[in-house]
């Protein structure tokens, strides 16, 4: 039977950028230890050899016409941005303190 | 109450286009409705009336002026599921999140609805990023099913459906990746189809699990529902995933199926989709929707698709890990909630306090099982077994239209249940979608059409019918038949039925 502990709802957490609380980590560790007990018996196809599927009606070279159509203007990209400075996106820093 | 808002669309429709009622008026109508009802229900996540009654002027005098006009839907008002992007008004999809947030193009679906002269009223409430099944996992609070306000309208399209159950609209667009469209159609005694997956455009859809993602239309008849579908089908260069291919005739269907004659076509029913888990009044009124089809001419066939046990599972494996890797593109950085940004925190710990905050708990677990499924050591268990069983629905859905034309089930195995009674069972939660998954996972055509009260509880059930890949007409023509008879046998539709809502 597979299991998730709290330390590795921990570790997926921080994988997903999520600041997940204490509390959170105590829920979350029983709630998607369930979900996966729920979903793991699609294990029994898996030795099985079945070609995967993501397409009703599979595509193949999907290529649109290589014409100029208009884009978004910097004042529409920077509109809903959470910052903006001198026409760009402003960022928190993107190194750490000992970098 | 006006009788404005009662009408079907293709009635209000040809109403306004005759120049006996102004798209303005019928509008107005609805605008008045929605400030009467929707303090209770709560479908409406934002209404910009000013901006419908400017859109309905124009159909005004373009009837007047004696244009054709742009559609044969034009002029009549529709409601807009709040994950696909309006220009001019706010997308959250029901996620704090993305809270005040405007898109800066409109969804293909949009653009196609505003071309065709409808009149949208406003965007719908949903479930965050459209992951539930029941609209309470929206930031902004649940929407309330018309059928009884303490009851919740079905999800992740709960708004749309309480809309047109609430005759707050005619019309509404809903999107379905694993029930979302027709799941709260059934609760809500309404009609929800899912298309075929790529014959309406995802362009401007706020993913969640792009391979199942599909919007669809909303409606109170079969009729009307197969008009919006001609609206907003087709291909869309926009749309990578888009099929190139004509839209299926399905108001032909629709009006083909009016006539109440099935003779001639093989309707399957899916043995591993009426049984265990199901409410006792869902099953009677299937039963007895079987029994119609077959007075009205079809054979009735039994078809076993033993995978479909396995689909649900799959489905709670795929949807988080696509959801996943969409979900990521909420940085913080370009648009959207920021928090912490105070100068001491760096780029990834903001975007880390900024998910934390803008998320609500099932989109983090969702996330966080996409994570653990795609991760390395799981990978094959998870994420690869289950695209193997996505192939096995595929190949039993192709066995089953070999012995039958359609395919039918309950839509949900339960109706309505009280806001708050599965909130904190993801697992019991993720069981509503039972029926409607399969569907998705193959990528064909469904559509859930109201099928009476059920016995025990006196609240909507709806019956389902499949349909192969770009088949989707020959649902419509069973669904409209079976609505057909079904209202001339209960002395008329089941949505008026609906009590009357307490007026603010």
């Amino acid at each position: 039977m597979p299991s998730i502990s709290r330390s590795e709802v921990e570790h997926l957490a921080r994988l997903a950028r999520l600041a997940v609380t204490e509390e959170e980590l105590d829920l979350f560790a029983g709630q998607l230890e369930k979900i996966v007990q729920a979903v793991a018996k699609v294990g029994q196809v898996a030795d099985q050899d079945i070609p995967p599927m993501s397409h009703a009606v599979p595509l193949t070279n999907v290529f649109r016409s290589d014409v100029v159509r208009p884009g978004l203007t910097p004042q529409q990209a920077l509109a809903a941005a959470p910052a903006a400075e001198d026409g760009r996106f402003r960022v928190p820093r993107i190194l750490g303190e000992e970098a | 109450m006006s009788d404005l808002i009662r009408l079907p669309a293709a009635e209000l429709a040809a109403k306004i286009h005759a120049g006996e009622v102004s798209s303005v008026g019928a509008t107005q109508a609805h605008l008045d409705r929605i400030a009467a009802v929707d303090p209770a229900v709560h479908a409406f996540l934002h209404v910009d009336g000013e901006r419908a009654l400017q859109a309905a002027k124009a159909v005004d005098e373009a009837v007047a002026a004696g244009r054709t006009p742009a559609s044969p839907l034009a002029g009549v008002p529709i409601a807009v599921k709040d994950v696909l992007t309006t220009q001019g008004s706010p997308t959250t999809c029901g996620s704090k999140l993305l809270e005040g947030w405007h898109a800066p193009y409109d969804a293909t679906v949009t653009r196609k609805l505003l071309d065709a002269g409808l009149v949208i009223l406003g965007k719908t409430n949903m479930d965050e990023f459209a992951m539930g099944s029941s609209t309470e996992n929206s930031a902004y609070g649940p929407t309330r099913n018309p059928w009884d306000l303490d009851r919740i309208p079905g999800g992740s399209g709960g708004g749309s459906a309480a809309a047109l159950a609430a005759f707050e609209a005619p019309l509404a667009i809903g999107t379905d990746t694993g029930g979302s469209i027709r799941q709260p159609g059934a609760m809500t005694g309404t009609v929800g189809v899912k298309p075929t997956y790529g014959t309406v455009s995802r362009h401007g859809l706020v993913a969640y699990a792009s391979s199942f993602d599909q919007a669809g239309p909303c409606a109170r008849t079969v009729l009307d529902a197969a008009l919006l579908h001609e609206v907003i089908a087709g291909h869309d260069p926009m749309d990578s995933t888009s099929i190139d291919a004509p839209v299926p005739p399905v108001l032909a269907a629709a009006r083909q199926g009016a006539d109440g004659d099935l003779r001639g076509v093989k309707v399957g029913v899916v043995r591993e989709l009426v049984g265990e888990g199901h409410q006792p009044g869902v099953l009677a009124s299937f039963e007895a929707a079987v029994a119609q089809l077959r007075e009205l001419g079809a054979e009735v066939v039994e078809v076993s698709c033993p995978s479909f046990d396995l689909a649900l599972a799959a489905y709670y494996l795929i949807a988080p890990s696509e959801a996943s890797s969409n979900l990521a593109r909420f940085d913080a950085m370009r648009y959207g909630l920021r928090v912490g940004d105070d100068g001491s925190h760096s780029a990834e710990e903001v975007m880390s306090l900024t998910r934390e905050a803008g998320f609500g708990p099932e989109v983090k677990r969702r996330i966080m099982i996409g994570t653990y499924a795609l991760s390395a050591g799981y990978y094959d268990a998870y994420y690869g077994s289950a695209q193997k069983v996505r192939t096995l629905v595929a190949r039993e859905f192709d066995a089953a239209f070999a012995r039958a034309d359609v395919l039918v089930s309950p839509t949900s195995p339960v109706t309505a249940f009280r806001i708050g009674e599965r909130v904190d069972d993801p697992v019991a939660m993720y069981q509503v979608d039972l029926c409607t998954i399969p569907s998705n996972m193959a990528g064909n055509a469904a559509i859930s059409v109201p099928s009476g009260l059920s016995a025990d509880d006196g609240l909507p059930v709806g019956l389902q019918v499949f349909s192969p890949a770009l088949q989707d007409h020959r649902g419509y023509r069973v669904a409209a038949a079976y609505e057909a008879a079904r209202d001339a046998a209960q002395g008329g539709a089941l949505i008026h039925r609906v009590p009357e809502l307490e007026v603010v």
